[in-house]
């Protein structure tokens, strides 16, 4: 009965099937192996451990360090580049989106690898400065996820709004805090969103520009290399656990599709 | 009687969705071969989904389709020798309109020829000769339509369905193409059902109307019928306008309705409660003295043809088109031709009013609280914490936004000489006895009528309170 | 003016910012210095050892077929599960889309460790059989396919696929006549998505790759931690030559799209 409409619906059924397996889980399995330990027995120990040893701790917040300094400076940065990119008459804006398009394009190791000569032959030794190199690793590589919501966000936002707001006696400033930047808080959520979560776990910028100090991503890394399953399962968890968080503060307030959307 | 055979029927046709709502209740209809028949109805009444299952896109829940005898109830759409023109077209934006056209006709592997052929014969039929290879978007929305008819008339299909087709089309354009469908429909001899939410089109267009209202079949008969004819208040109102009265027999071929008697063609019962409609065009105006009823000239709108003038009498107001004017305050009489009212038996005669809807969700009427709960009557919906009112969906419900009707029978209002203690306070204004008991008429303070059944003997004129009790009563929520 | 003037100096500062490493790494890309800011002579020696190094040239191709293959899985699985769950129940579609928001939310590293353990530690699949890589690939682009498909499902039509279904066609016949090209845009813009998330990716790549096979990322960063200077130097020209085939396929993607749009505009 009703065959036309049942033969659409079983096109998902492989797709769900590859979700269960591939999503679903692995993610049961990392959650079985953080609370259990090496002779399979149940234990919390994992977890404790995580929040009673100093190393570990240090490592969450300096993850969280690296993390907020990134985002911040980001932030400043994007968004007066994207409320030009948008506010301003540009000759050629399609070509010009383009150039913040390009650099998520091409392979971030290759582009680390150049941020990395440039920044030796800047400091000599790049040991020196292993923080404030990391945050311009980062810097360098999220920007543009950084930007390109924000851009979506604000030339989204209808023109007629700001003339409203002038027309209702607003100055200039005050159309851009009462219009234009509440406006666009969806695209810095999404834009937070895309560069907080990367810069607290990619651990590979931090290796590659010499900073030797672990983030949340590295001690997984460290964890894989002694085949300690166990206690990387239970990082893994820990970082799901704040995406979880920070996904339930934000949902429903985002650009829709932001990686995605921003990619392409 | 009409000799030609049924092309298709549908048998109790019921479709009911998983959240319980019936779309179409209990449906039955037979269509001739070579019928143009045109389902009408406001939007929300079933006659989509009825055009729907005929065309197998939907399938009833319980009921029956036959296509010359034979069942076809869950045939799929592919397999159905059926072809449907839909309300936005549809036509495939990536297909040039020869592509478009042709699309059913290769799927039955026709030689390229021979659909080469039908298709430049088509759209000669809808006066596009040589747009083959035009985009679709580059069409207007007449074109368009011209487009997605010739689609469904190349594959030569037993019944053509047509599914407000006019409807994204502009006055003008509207006018032409109903008359070309119909010429078409003329010169092809295929069925048409077509679907329309405009009483005027569904008048100009169609051999037989199906008036629908809630999942339901209320009328069905020829444009004249309905017209004329209609069965009852709903298909009145809805096609063309009316001014419709409740009333009474008073004796043969007599009515009393509006504040006045009229005489009347229809043989109906004396002490009927009936429906009396008289169109507009069928109101004439007099000096008061020759009147049935007098009423005051509230307003004078110029049609361009006629007037339309509106009266006021007592509580009634009466719509009347008339060639000549008439001034504001006027003061007139009003005289309905016997065979221009049109009686219908009332369907019953269950008292409905509209609760208030007060700040704690609470109802109340005529000042007075009702022992009932907002929440009892929304499904799923709830109280937060806040005193704010939520649906199912934990949405907020505005209170501003829903209307709450009450009915309740006559057989459950009960008279009291204690005017206070009553629900609301009235004059007794009719009475019939009905063999085994009464039948009041209460005119309220509230200028609403009540029709209250009760065994014993009451005066006119009386005085009395009503006491309807909250169990009897049945709520309806809109919104 | 003064203003024009002064958004102008932001653009370019921040364009700079993105631009300069990678320019004037492709310029000593062509010099024959073994560091950035020493001034040498013209050279191709980079460009001859990326292209003749037997071990280079193999990583490079491995990165492409990887990305290709993985993101032609991850089409397919994600444009049929777009469709399956665009026309499911509100239940089923829900918790498709729920679990398909998993790996587009989720951190790289998680995910790639978790298909690791899942696969490697619990299943026992041998990481040399590629299966690992290849799945977690898959996992890594294929929702993203799924989140471009969804838009344009949502924006076609309804009704042309029953008017198809109305003018003969089987269900199947249907889908790919009518459905398929409609939403070939976002099937396209996914592919492509794909192919780019799995040229960058590492983490996932880390965790799952046989030893012996290396993609560009994980080489890339392997080869910063050893020191042999001709490697490094020829990496300089790998990053050159991306930069010049993005640059390019964007630059005629969007006369392209330029074309197109003009040509809708004008009739």
């Amino acid at each position: 009965m009703n065959s036309f409409k049942f033969s659409r619906k079983v096109l998902g059924i492989p797709y769900a099937v590859f979700l269960l397996v591939f999503v679903a889980a692995p993610l049961a399995v990392l959650l079985y192996f953080a609370f259990t330990n090496g002779q399979g027995q149940f234990t919390a120990e994992n977890l404790t451990g995580f929040f009673t040893d100093p190393n570990t701790l240090g490592t969450l917040f300096y993850s969280f360090g690296i993390a907020v300094v990134t985002t911040a400076v980001c932030l400043l940065l994007a968004y007066p580049a994207a409320y030009i990119l948008a506010s301003g008459r540009w000759k050629a804006k399609s070509v010009l989106i383009m150039l913040f398009i390009i650099p998520m394009w091409i392979n971030f190791s290759l582009r680390i690898t150049a941020l990395k000569e440039i920044l030796t032959w800047l400091e000599g030794n790049l040991a020196y400065h292993p923080f404030l190199n990391t945050v311009i690793g980062m810097t360098y590589d999220f920007l543009p996820f950084m930007i390109l919501p924000i851009y979506t966000a604000i030339s989204r936002l209808d023109g007629a709004l700001l003339e409203a707001a002038r027309d209702l006696g607003a100055g200039e400033a005050q159309a851009f805090l009462k219009v234009t930047l509440p406006l666009s808080v969806p695209g810095i959520i999404s834009g937070v969103s895309m560069v907080f979560l990367p810069a607290m776990t990619n651990y590979v910028v931090l290796d590659m520009l010499y900073n030797s100090t672990y983030i949340m991503g590295s001690l997984i890394g460290s964890y894989f290399a002694a085949y300690n399953w166990h206690g990387g399962s239970m990082i893994a968890l820990i970082l799901l656990a704040i995406i979880c968080l920070f996904t339930l503060f934000t949902s429903g307030m985002e650009e829709e599709n932001v990686r995605g959307g921003t990619l392409l | 009687m009409d000799k030609r055979t049924n092309i298709i029927e549908l048998k109790h046709i019921t479709k009911t969705y998983e959240d319980g709502f019936s779309a179409v209740e209990d449906f039955n209809l037979e269509v001739k071969q070579g019928e143009f028949i045109t389902f009408l109805g406001p939007s929300g009444c079933g006659k989509t989904t009825t055009l729907r299952m005929i065309a197998g896109f939907d399938i009833p829940t319980e009921g029956e389709i036959l296509l010359n005898g034979k069942p076809i109830t869950d045939l799929p759409p592919n397999k159905r020798p059926i072809n449907t023109v839909f309300q936005r077209y549809a036509l495939f934006p990536h297909m040039n309109i020869y592509e478009n056209i042709a699309f059913g006709l290769k799927q039955r592997k026709m030689p390229r020829a021979v659909i080469e052929k039908k298709v430049k014969k088509v759209l000669e039929l809808v006066d596009l000769e040589g747009f083959e290879n035009r985009r679709t978007d580059t069409l207007s929305g007449g074109q368009q339509q011209r487009v997605a008819i010739a689609r469904a008339v190349v594959n030569e299909p037993q019944i053509l369905l047509l599914d407000e087709p006019l409807g994204a089309l502009d006055l003008k354009m509207r006018k032409e193409m109903q008359l070309e469908l119909k010429e078409m429909h003329r010169e092809l001899g295929i069925t048409f059902i077509y679907v329309t939410h405009d009483q005027e089109e569904a008048l100009t267009m169609s051999d037989k109307i199906v008036v629908m209202s809630e999942g339901k079949m209320q009328q069905i008969g020829t444009p004249e019928d309905i017209y004329n004819e209609p069965v009852n208040a709903f298909v009145a109102d809805f096609i063309g306008e009316s001014n419709i009265f409740n009333g009474i027999m008073t004796g043969k071929l007599r009515a009393r309705f509006c504040g006045g008697e009229f005489a009347c063609v229809d043989d109906v019962e004396e002490g009927t409660h009936i429906t009396a409609v008289a169109r507009p065009e069928d109101v004439a105006l007099t000096s008061p003295e020759r009147g049935t009823i007098r009423g005051i000239v509230t307003s004078v709108i110029f049609k361009g043809m006629h007037y339309e003038i509106t009266i006021e009498s007592g509580k009634n107001e009466i719509v009347a088109q008339s060639v000549h004017s008439a001034a504001v305050g006027e003061r007139v009489g009003i005289r309905v031709e016997p065979d221009n009212i049109h009686i219908m038996l009332a369907e019953d005669h269950t008292n409905i009013f509209k609760a208030e809807i007060n700040k704690n969700y609470g109802l109340e009427y005529n000042g007075r609280i009702l022992n009932a709960r907002l929440t009892d009557m929304i499904k799923g919906s709830r109280e937060d914490e806040n005193g704010t009112l939520l649906d199912a969906n934990g949405l907020e419900i505005d209170r501003q936004k829903i209307r709450v009707m009450v009915s309740i029978q006559p057989q459950d209002i009960r008279m009291t000489d204690e005017i206070e203690q009553g629900l609301v306070q009235g004059y007794i204004s009719n009475l019939i006895y009905k063999g085994d008991h009464y039948s009041y008429v209460i005119h309220t303070d509230l200028e609403q009528d009540f029709v209250v059944d009760d065994e014993y003997l009451w005066n006119m004129e009386d005085q009395v309170g009503l006491l309807m009790p909250e169990e009897k009563m049945t709520f309806t929520v809109r919104r | 003016m003064i203003r024009k003037i002064w958004k102008s100096t932001v653009m370019t500062a921040i364009l700079l910012f993105l631009y300069l490493p990678i320019l004037v790494l492709a310029v000593y890309s062509f010099t024959d210095a073994s560091n950035i800011g020493a001034i040498r002579g013209f050279s191709l020696q980079n460009y001859v050892t990326l292209f003749t190094t037997p071990e280079l040239v193999r990583m490079i191709l491995g990165t492409i077929v990887l990305a290709l293959s993985s993101a032609a899985i991850a089409t397919v699985l994600g444009t049929l599960g777009a469709i399956g769950s665009f026309y499911s129940k509100k239940g089923m579609a829900s918790a498709i889309t729920t679990m398909n928001q998993i790996p587009v939310v989720n951190a790289d590293v998680v995910t790639g460790f978790s298909i690791c353990i899942l696969l490697v530690v619990v299943l026992g699949v041998s990481k040399d059989t590629f299966i690992p890589l290849a799945a977690g690939h898959v996992t890594l682009c294929a929702p993203f396919v799924f989140l471009s498909v969804i838009p344009k499902l949502k924006q076609m039509d309804s009704s042309i696929y029953e008017a198809a279904l109305d003018l003969g066609a089987s269900p199947f016949t249907a889908l790919v006549k009518v459905v398929i090209p409609q939403i070939m845009p976002g099937i396209v813009s996914g592919f492509a998505l794909a192919v780019t998330l799995s040229l960058d990716d590492y983490f996932v790549a880390t965790y799952t790759k046989p030893a012996t096979f290396d993609t560009i990322s994980t080489y890339v960063v392997n080869a910063t931690k050893g020191a042999q200077t001709t490697i490094k130097t020829a990496l300089w020209a790998l990053s050159t030559v991306l930069f010049l085939a993005v640059a390019l396929t964007v630059a005629v993607m969007n006369v392209r799209a330029e074309k197109r749009s003009r040509e809708g505009n004008g009739v």
